[in-house]
């Protein structure tokens, strides 16, 4: 595909709507989901099933006041929450959904999206610094060591994954696991590495994207019950919605690249008829296994939170990374 | 070392006991009444305001006996009466329930001989206007039975 000037818009305005409508519908999925688990029925009155809520929350958002607290860092302010959002589009960019769905595949698209992903910590800097509020700053304080300690975990098994795959491009990532189910790095018993420890990296792969996203029982950012709401304390309005936003779309990233990485893409588990579909069934499972943990675990203190990251996950991803290395020298 | 393994591995486990749990009340239906569309029935010893009780003709069973309002500890109660020409007994004219003072104490439902007085099951009486607390209940009577 040639980049010329239409492409790039029409590639940018669906990755918008994309991302826009998976935030949107998330949380109503999110409400719903909480609802069920606690044996209620979630938002049902606007529109079937409450399907009207998302946008009425949203035109309720945009018709608010956007207002900047006195004696605040005006251009960070406004920055931060457009930072939360910018990567995770970005990001959608380099994801292929099948062989054929991708905007611009790139041979380092591994490398380009972690890239955008630490930016994301980033906004929540720039907000807890520029709100000139103490809960805000604290938040921001924690969302870095947290940043810190789980992008090491993460990105120490996707090297194990590249390791494996030979390739920093996803879709060559991907069409190494297409063969059957044991090909897939999740349980590689076909693969090139027979690497039995595989699950374990899928699961501490899955703890750093939670973490990643700031998401309960990680969400130690937010902390609504000791730091009032954390990083966005200050903001209302679509300030706030792009916060919101960005979460959802970080969610959709890493369940995208959990997908990739583990779960084979858009490859069928028994091998046949491949396609984008089934990329879609395997993210949105992951998704719904993200909303199903938040709202069965209590938050992590922040204690807990960084011994699990240095005490139990480095250790853990750095032996498999060794282990990996080790079985692809022998076989 | 032994331990680190165990305790991790016991963690582990805990996590998905837990969301096996979440998972169960998942799909159980609902318990909740969505309030405004579906009211539950209030059990059989609530206190509401009182109501007049009625016969089968649709009268209310006082005689204008005077008790419950001699009773009434916060003065909420006040009745009048009137006796037909030719008839032995009063007719209930007025009954006037001050609800703004009543503390729902049942003195005045005890103290009816009659059987004319009773607890209603009447709970939806939010409002902002103190007017709306002022209850004309031989006007609630009829409007029962229409
Ligand atoms: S319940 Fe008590 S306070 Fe209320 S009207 Fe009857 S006697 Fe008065
Ligand atoms: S005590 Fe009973 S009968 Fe007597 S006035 Fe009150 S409600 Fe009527």
């Amino acid at each position: 595909m040639n980049l010329t000037l239409l492409n790039v818009i029409v590639a940018v305005v669906i990755a918008i709507a994309f991302a826009a409508l998976n935030a949107a519908y998330l949380v109503w999925a999110e409400r719903r989901g909480a609802a069920r688990i606690q044996r209620r029925p979630g938002p049902n009155i606007n529109g079937p099933f409450g399907l009207l809520q998302p946008p009425l929350d949203g035109i309720k958002l945009m018709a608010k006041q956007l207002t900047t607290p006195g004696g605040a860092d005006k251009v960070l302010f406004i920055a931060a929450p457009v930072l939360a959002m910018f990567p995770a589009i970005m990001s959608f960019v380099t994801i292929p959904f099948s062989d054929t769905i991708v905007a611009k595949n790139m041979n380092v698209g591994v490398l380009m999206i972690f890239a955008f992903a630490s930016m994301g910590s980033m906004s929540l800097v720039f907000a807890g610094w520029s709100s000139r509020n103490k809960y805000s700053m604290m938040s921001s304080v924690r969302a870095v060591s947290q940043a810190v300690a789980y992008e090491i975990p993460m990105l120490i098994t996707t090297i194990t994954v590249v390791m494996i795959a030979g390739s920093t491009d996803l879709m060559e990532i991907v069409n190494q696991q297409s063969p059957s189910i044991l090909h897939w790095n999740i349980f590689p018993l076909l693969g090139n590495s027979h690497n039995l420890l595989m699950p374990l990296s899928f699961l501490i792969f899955f703890t750093c994207t939670l973490a990643e996203t700031n998401r309960a029982p990680f969400d130690l950012g937010e902390a609504e019950s000791e730091l009032v709401a954390g990083f966005h304390t200050e903001y209302g309005s679509m300030g706030f919605g792009l916060f919101f936003m960005g979460e959802y779309a970080n969610i959709v990233i890493g369940s995208c690249m959990t997908t990739i990485l583990f779960l084979g893409g858009w490859s069928c588990p028994f091998g046949l008829f491949p396609g984008v579909w089934w990329f879609i069934i395997k993210l949105y499972i992951l998704i719904a296994t993200f909303i199903w943990i938040r709202w069965t675990f209590p938050r992590t203190t922040i204690y807990g939170l960084l011994n699990l990251s240095w005490k139990i996950l480095i250790p853990l991803s750095l032996f498999n990374l060794l282990f990996t290395a080790g079985l692809i020298k022998v076989f | 070392m032994v331990t680190y393994f165990s305790e991790i591995y016991r963690g582990l486990l805990s996590l998905f006991e837990g969301m096996g749990v979440t998972f169960k009340e998942f799909i159980k239906p609902t318990v909740t009444v969505s309030y405004p569309y579906e009211t539950l029935e209030m059990c059989e010893r609530y206190r509401g305001h009182i109501e007049l009780i009625e016969n089968e003709e649709g009268e209310p069973n006082c005689v204008v006996c005077m008790m419950c309002q001699r009773a009434c500890p916060s003065d909420c109660i006040s009745i009048a009466g009137k006796k037909e020409e030719g008839s032995k007994k009063k007719v209930l004219t007025k009954y006037m329930l001050d609800f703004t003072k009543c503390s729902l104490c049942g003195t005045c439902v005890e103290s009816c001989n009659f059987n004319a007085l009773d607890f209603s099951k009447e709970y939806n009486l939010a409002s902002t206007r103190k007017e709306d607390f002022y209850f004309d209940l031989l006007k609630r009577l009829e409007d029962r039975n229409k």
